[in-house]
């Protein structure tokens, strides 16, 4: 998968590595903006109230 | 990650000069599938624990500290009624996530500043604002019990040192006419269900207040969910917003 990944990348191996980086930024970039805030509202790590 | 895969056909070892593609075999891709999975909830706490903790702290201080000056500018039209240094300024119950004050604590750091706002609920005030204020109980300098919940970790953790309070430590209310100071009496442990604590007078029923007290309630152990850490102070004292800023704030700590 990550092998098929970097055969598609273009060009030489430096130019492979610059996309690859990219594409991991930007990855980054949608879990910490989008993903995670989203699993959060289902997940409630913690519970600080006292209730019934 | 490099293309190197375990299920790589063994042939590729040899002939260097021109590697045939390695296939993507179904084994393969599974088990990648499940690294990247590992990979993703470790990101998840980092992000959690840490980044997303981080920058809320970060927005909530800057938040606080506006509000905090924005009161300081309106002083003029409160002091004239609040002036008085004994009986304390009582405020309407806020609305579920309406910002009404900040919580200091010198314990906790001299600059520490933590909004308070109405409603425990996670996602409308205790995630996005910081601590919330339990509705039905009492507003601060009232008698009876003014209840705060809050995070001990993440999302800005505003009272992650809560078990760190020692007996005196002052738990300062800043609100628009002034500044209310309690003082620190003592940690309790309860179970999740442990309601008592909310009472005008905690874990007593149907008794009339005769007291004024605060009560923190945050998660115990930290990271858990299994119990609550409950921090109770009681009211010390009353600074109108004119007598400026009460000596309790800038207390230096020792030990």
């Amino acid at each position: 998968m990550y092998g098929a990944l970097w055969r598609a990348l273009p060009g030489p191996v430096w130019v492979r590595l610059l996309l690859l980086i990219a594409l991991i930024a930007v990855a980054l970039y949608v879990l910490g903006t989008v993903v995670f805030p989203w699993v959060q509202s289902f997940i409630e790590t913690q519970e600080v109230t006292v209730e019934e | 990650m490099l293309p190197s895969s375990p299920t790589a056909p063994a042939v590729r070892r040899r002939g260097n000069a021109r590697k045939p593609a390695p296939r993507v075999t179904v084994v393969g891709v599974i088990g990648e599938l499940l690294v990247t999975g590992g990979v993703l909830v470790l990101l998840f706490l980092v992000w959690q624990l840490w980044l997303n903790d981080a920058v809320l702290r970060a927005e909530q201080d800057s938040k606080a500290a506006q509000l905090s000056e924005s009161w300081e500018a309106g002083v003029p039209e409160v002091a004239e009624e609040s002036a008085d240094p004994v009986v304390p300024v009582l405020l309407a119950e806020p609305d579920d996530a309406e910002v009404f004050g900040i919580l200091r604590v010198p314990r906790f750091g001299a600059d520490y500043a933590a909004q308070l706002a109405g409603g425990v609920s996670t996602s409308r005030t205790l995630n996005p604002l910081g601590l919330g204020h339990y509705p039905g109980t009492q507003m601060p300098g009232e008698l009876g019990n003014f209840a705060v919940a809050g995070h001990r970790n993440s999302h800005g953790k505003p009272l992650n040192a809560i078990g760190e309070l020692h007996v005196g430590d002052a738990i300062i209310v800043e609100v628009p006419e002034g500044w209310y100071t309690y003082r620190f009496r003592t940690l309790e442990y309860v179970e999740p269900s442990g309601v008592g604590v909310l009472n005008p007078v905690p874990q007593v029923d149907a008794v009339e207040a005769s007291d004024s007290i605060i009560t923190l309630t945050s998660c115990n152990p930290a990271f858990s969910t299994a119990e609550r850490i409950i921090a109770y102070g009681a009211l010390e004292s009353w600074t109108p917003r004119a007598a400026g800023p009460p000596a309790s704030l800038t207390e230096t700590m020792e030990g």
